[in-house]
């Protein structure tokens, strides 16, 4: 698959992406799952419905991070005690990509960052903990067990097969904000900031009656 | 999306959730069970009784403005603490936007904090030698450590209420911001308030009537004399650097040119008209003083000078008179002294002109003794006056320490409620 399109394998029907990375999306027509290898489309699953969520955004946001425009091209719903956050998966007009979380209208942009030294166990790390990653200094806030409850669109990673997985949440004195998703071996470094609302111009958002 | 209900599974009210699915717990406004939404059976965590009921001053459902964008209250819980035996309670309501997330307001004894959470890790440091937390670039000092317990829940919640469980509260001020530290050792939440005046809470809710007087000084109040002090001082060396030019600027200006000067010899004894009258000279430049300055050989005794400048061209005469005594001895306390030998005075405002003195010497002529004097007469003109500049300086200063005061007087008040 080089292009932007390709057939569903389950039910023909086009595919669009906006994405030529994408390695997991879904089929707009029978639902399918389906996962690129190399040149071809595998349905590994059936979409289920995505929990019900209030995120403001939704597949084709438009904003601004860093100076530079992104669109919002998949999104991935997990569940833990509490509630659900999404992690919206983001493609900025040069190519990269990126993520923009929302918990509870909280935001944070973040990309997948070399941390520059093997990450630590998550058995070692506790709230208050400090540890330096990337050159920065970071203090373990919270640790969340969650559980993958969905996605949708595109995203550069195959996730339907996940079930249970660990977050630790890193701060700063600043702004930066990090997280170590354990669900992967090794474990993912995701390196950014928390953001405000307003400052990513966001377009093209989800409209909630009256409001 | 209209606003989602659940039936409370104690009463079978209606329980509305405006909070959409942020909302962790909600409670039923009719039974006050409190209930988890993320549990399918609406689990019934806890009831408050009614008795503990508390009327929120912000109705649940009320929409408001802050920061340019709307928010709606969602829900109220009161706080606790105990002090020395003695519970202080305050509110907190819990506001909501979909898009801007949530918000929150505090209120204790009509005073009012807009709060957030904030993401930054604070570090510990000193301010004044009290502890003190550094975020965002402030330094805030501590004020207050104490257990807090809910007392009273209603509405929405975006977190999992437990009312049974104590939580460390933590508040450190840097006025009007307060910033707090909430969580019992592993999870911490901080958050940063800014002090709200309740009319402007009644004004962004739109409520009716009036927000209750703020009673007493709360923690991170800005004081009315904060700034004021701050201010008073600034202007106070502003003027004190007008004072520095003027006093420069006079004495520069000011030519102390000698105009007229005569020595004289006066017996009180001698007969007939003891007045005299001094040749014309010369005063000029613009208009300004005129300083007449006596030197006597007193000793001992007294005169008295009735004196008049007079402008020989249009005849108006400044009158005035002076008494030059000078006494000393010795007693059982030693060597004394009173008065003095010299004399000066100061005409203000005296345009240019030919002038001339008259003076008219007197003194006592009741004793036996033969009584005269030996007495120079000076005419500066231009003299500066520094005396007038040496009492305004202090006056300058007055109104700063006066704020300065106050604003001691207020902080010390503000810590009376915080910890030692």
């Amino acid at each position: 698959m080089s292009g932007r399109r390709a057939n569903c394998p389950n039910c023909g029907a086009p595919v669009e992406f906006r994405w030529s990375s994408a390695v997991q999306a879904q089929c707009p027509y029978c639902r399918s799952i389906l996962v690129r290898h190399d040149v071809d489309l595998e349905r590994v699953g059936e979409y289920a419905d995505l929990p019900e969520s209030v995120s403001p955004l939704q597949i084709g946001s438009e904003g601004v991070y860093g100076g530079k425009a992104f669109q919002v091209v998949g999104r991935v719903v997990y569940e833990y005690e509490d509630g659900s956050w999404n992690e919206w998966h983001i493609l900025f007009q040069n190519g990269e990509s990126g993520w923009l979380s929302d918990a509870q209208a909280q935001y944070a942009v973040t990309r997948l960052a070399d941390a520059g030294r093997p990450l630590p166990n998550a058995r070692d790390l506790k709230p208050g903990f400090r540890l330096i990653l990337g050159g920065r200094e970071y203090v373990v806030s919270v640790k969340t067990e969650a559980r993958y409850a969905g996605f949708e669109g595109e995203l550069p990673f195959e996730s339907w097969e996940k079930d249970r997985m660990l977050f630790v949440d890193l701060r700063t004195e600043g702004r930066a904000f990090a997280t170590i998703d354990y669900s992967e071996e090794p474990p993912l470094f995701f390196a950014g900031e928390w953001v405000e609302f307003d400052e990513l111009r966001l377009k093209n958002l989800r409209e909630f009656e009256g409001w | 999306m209209a606003v989602r209900s659940l039936l409370c599974p104690n009463c079978g009210g209606n329980v509305e959730l405006r909070g959409m699915q942020h909302t962790v717990t909600a409670v039923c406004v009719q039974c006050l069970a409190v209930l988890d939404t993320k549990t399918p059976s609406l689990q019934v965590l806890e009831k408050s009784k009614e008795r503990e009921r508390v009327q929120p001053l912000i109705p649940l459902g009320t929409r408001g403005k802050l920061h340019g964008d709307p928010y709606e209250a969602i829900g109220f819980q009161q706080r606790t603490i105990t002090v020395e035996g003695v519970d202080y309670s305050w509110r907190e309501y819990v506001l909501f936007n979909p898009y801007k997330g949530f918000r929150y307001l505090s209120e204790y004894d009509g005073h009012w904090n807009d709060i957030k959470v904030i993401h930054t890790v604070p570090v510990e440091g000193k301010s004044g030698g009290k502890p003190a937390m550094k975020a965002l670039g402030e330094t805030f000092r501590h004020f207050q450590t104490a257990k807090a317990r809910t007392t009273f829940v209603s509405g929405e919640f975006p977190w999992r209420v437990r009312s049974t469980e104590k939580v460390t509260v933590s508040d450190y001020i840097s006025p009007p911001r307060l910033l707090s530290r909430e969580g019992n050792d592993g999870e911490v939440t901080w958050s940063l308030g800014e002090y709200m005046n309740g009319d402007d809470v009644w004004k962004a809710f739109q409520l009716p009537g009036r927000a209750p007087r703020a009673k007493g000084i709360f923690a991170n109040q800005p004081s009315p004399y904060g700034g004021a002090a701050v201010n008073a001082w600034k202007a106070a060396l502003v003027l004190m650097g007008v004072w520095l030019l003027i006093l420069v600027w006079t004495w520069m200006l000011t030519g102390r040119n000698e105009a007229y000067r005569d020595r004289f010899v006066f017996h009180a004894s001698s007969p007939g008209e003891h007045s005299l009258v001094t040749p014309v000279f010369e005063l000029k430049g613009r208009t300004c003083n005129v300083e007449v300055a006596l030197r006597t050989d007193l000793e001992n005794d007294w005169a008295f000078f009735s004196m008049a400048l007079i402008n020989d061209d249009t005849g108006q005469a400044y009158d005035f008179g002076r008494e030059v005594s000078y006494y000393f001895g010795r007693d059982s306390d030693g060597d004394w002294t009173e008065g003095g030998k010299n004399d000066s005075v100061l005409l203000p405002s005296v345009p240019a002109g030919r002038y001339y003195l008259r003076i008219e010497p007197e003194m006592d002529t009741s004793n036996t003794r033969l009584h005269s004097v030996n007495y120079e007469v000076i005419v500066r003109r231009d003299v500066p006056s520094f005396a007038f500049f040496f009492i305004a300086l202090p006056l300058l200063l007055v109104p700063a320490l006066f704020v300065t005061l106050r604003a001691g007087h207020f902080e010390g008040k503000r810590w009376q409620e915080g910890d030692a």
